[in-house]
């Protein structure tokens, strides 16, 4: 535990390097509020029967739940294990993972206060949708988004992991943007999907990534216990996988590059 | 008896390396249809290295020394025959196994870029268990040690070439590594960097008996460390003795040259039966074979009128090439 305290700790001084650069990260993941604009302009709504307040909370929950489950593992895998930059932290006691794991973690902490204000402004331009979250609803939330960025960062780590049987595992990662970006609740809340999707959707991972996060933190009506099952089964599967992969793919790691 | 602390045998590595023509009609047929060739890096080779001794690895580019140290620090599996590092298989890794070894990559860093070192150190500290005291002991140690006190806190994008290498090793060498693996360590440095850093690998090896095996293709590096070298050629091992011996087979004679107190004593001494190189004026270059280097300079001394004398011993580098050419050398 001190081992990953100590890397959080330096990890974060590093991101605070990078403070710029994680502002306008931060801006630029401003999609849900397009988003809105594009729901509530075309009274788009009334078809799903959820107001336009309701409506506003879930799409700045949406954004909040992005901003702090956003990874990119598997490019900084790929490029350290292509160029060489794995094999110091390969022979170290420490699966090189974990700084992975910390770097993203201290990056949302360092994103924190600039989502902060970007939800200050949406208020301000949106004083209807003011709100505080029930605590406990508050607390879930919370969870349920480190659980999402749980399921986001084993799904890149097994993909990652697959850099060791062909060079550009991130062109596999791509596949799963646009289910991603379309199943997952960021560009429309689940519940307003068609029937037949809903039917199969909750099967896969993507409603738990934003939307089962999304509804605790703006209050939506949301299956919680199942929600947080599925969260906690799709994190059971994968980490079996991705350990797996870690320990035959590192047989066959060539330290390329050094 | 010093036990010995590396133990290889029978060790080879094969790759599979994919091979395309050049042009557009290799490209479209490497798309269609890859082709790979397996290659055999290293061959079968059987070494041991005691406890506390300084190997040098020495070798061509591609000759296979990297391609050993990986083996033998754990980074990669290999394909055939087996490896003992202190006890432990490299490549399963356990943690006693890495708490062991260190690697330095010259080429590689494992410094944070844009955080002094001193915060990597701390870190690799803590993955290492050490605690904060104890590391600051050593920090404090190994800086004196390595002269870098005031880089500590200056971020490492900002360090100099050889400031940056004292760094690494000082990341490398925190947990006190019984095994040291150093991959070309002193690549791109300037003379003083890579004499600072030699001296320091000296006092490292004899302070705490480590052992140390590198790969250099700075010369000085393996005269001034390695007592013993192991010479690789197409990954098969064609010497694996003593240094000295190695120089004195390749290089058995020596360049002495005289300076004689009259151009008339440089005229008798070319007649007398020594093989001269060459000669001007008064000053005359004999070639005289190892073994007889004192006898011919106490007859010379004896009878001629000489100003004065230098031995000189063929640049190393040369003797050098020589052993990187060759398959095998038996003395």
């Amino acid at each position: 535990m001190r081992k990953i305290f100590t890397l959080l700790k330096v990890q974060y001084s590093n991101m605070l390097e990078y403070r710029v650069e994680i502002a306008l990260w931060a801006v630029s993941g401003i999609i849900p509020f397009f988003m809105l604009n594009i729901w509530t302009n075309n009274n788009l709504n009334e078809e799903i029967n959820i107001n336009n307040t309701m409506l506003s909370r879930y799409f700045l929950s949406a954004f909040f739940v992005r901003q702090f489950s956003v990874v990119w593992v598997v490019f900084s895998f790929e490029e350290d294990a292509l160029l060489g930059k794995l094999s110091p932290y390969i022979i170290q006691p420490l699966n090189p993972f974990f700084r992975y794991f910390t770097q993203h973690i201290a990056e949302q902490i360092t994103r924190f206060p600039f989502a902060l204000i970007i939800a200050i402004f949406f208020f301000l331009f949106n004083p209807e949708s003011i709100w505080f979250p029930n605590l406990i609803f508050l607390f879930l939330s919370f969870i349920s988004t480190f659980l999402s960025f749980l399921i986001q960062f084993l799904i890149q780590s097994v993909i990652a992991c697959l850099c060791f049987w062909t060079e550009k595992a991130s062109s596999i990662e791509r596949l799963f943007f646009i289910p991603t970006l379309f199943l997952s609740g960021l560009l429309a809340p689940v519940a307003s999907f068609p029937n037949y999707v809903k039917s199969w959707i909750y099967f896969t991972p993507f409603p738990y990534l934003i939307d089962f996060p999304a509804n605790l933190l703006s209050g939506n009506k949301t299956n919680i216990s199942e929600g947080f099952i599925m969260q906690i089964f799709w994190i059971l599967l994968l980490f079996p996988l991705f350990t797996k992969l870690w320990h035959e793919g590192t047989k066959k790691y060539t330290a390329m590059g050094s | 008896m010093v036990k010995n602390i590396i133990e290889v045998e029978g060790l080879s590595k094969s790759f599979n390396i994919a091979s395309k023509d050049p042009g557009v009609k290799g490209t479209l047929k490497h798309f269609f249809k890859r082709q790979t060739k397996r290659v055999k890096v290293i061959k079968n080779i059987n070494f041991q290295i005691k406890e506390g001794e300084i190997i040098g690895l020495l070798g061509a580019n591609g000759a296979g020394k990297t391609t050993i140290l990986k083996m033998l620090c754990g980074l990669i599996v290999p394909s055939e025959g087996s490896i003992s590092v202190s006890g432990y298989i490299p490549y399963r890794r356990t943690e006693g196994f890495l708490k062991n070894i260190t690697l330095i990559m010259g080429q590689k860093q494992q410094l944070i870029w844009d955080l002094p070192p001193i915060e990597s150190f701390y870190l690799n500290a803590s993955i290492y268990d050490i605690d904060k005291f104890e590391a600051k002991r050593r920090i404090k140690k190994l800086s004196d040690m390595l002269e870098i006190q005031d880089e500590l806190y200056i971020p490492v994008r900002k360090l100099s070439l050889g400031e940056r290498m004292k760094s690494e090793l000082l990341a490398a060498l925190i947990h006190k590594p019984k095994i040291l693996f150093l991959d070309e360590p002193t690549l791109g440095l300037d003379i003083n960097a890579q004499r600072n850093l030699r001296n320091f690998l000296k006092s490292y090896n004899s302070e705490n008996n480590s052992t140390i095996c590198l790969t250099s293709h700075y010369m000085k590096d393996i005269t001034s460390l390695c007592k013993r070298v192991i010479c690789v050629h197409n990954g098969s091992i064609s010497y694996d003795g003593k240094l000295e011996k190695l120089l004195k087979n390749l290089s058995p004679v020596k360049d002495v040259l005289i300076v004689c107190s009259s151009e008339k004593d440089a005229n008798k001494l070319e007649k007398s039966g020594f093989k001269v190189k060459s000669k001007v004026k008064n000053e005359i270059t004999l070639k005289i074979e190892n073994r007889n280097v004192s006898s011919s300079l106490r007859s010379i001394l004896n009878n001629y009128e000489i100003e004065d004398l230098f031995i000189n011993e063929p640049p190393i580098d040369e003797i050098i090439e020589k052993i990187l050419v060759k398959k095998k050398y038996t003395f």
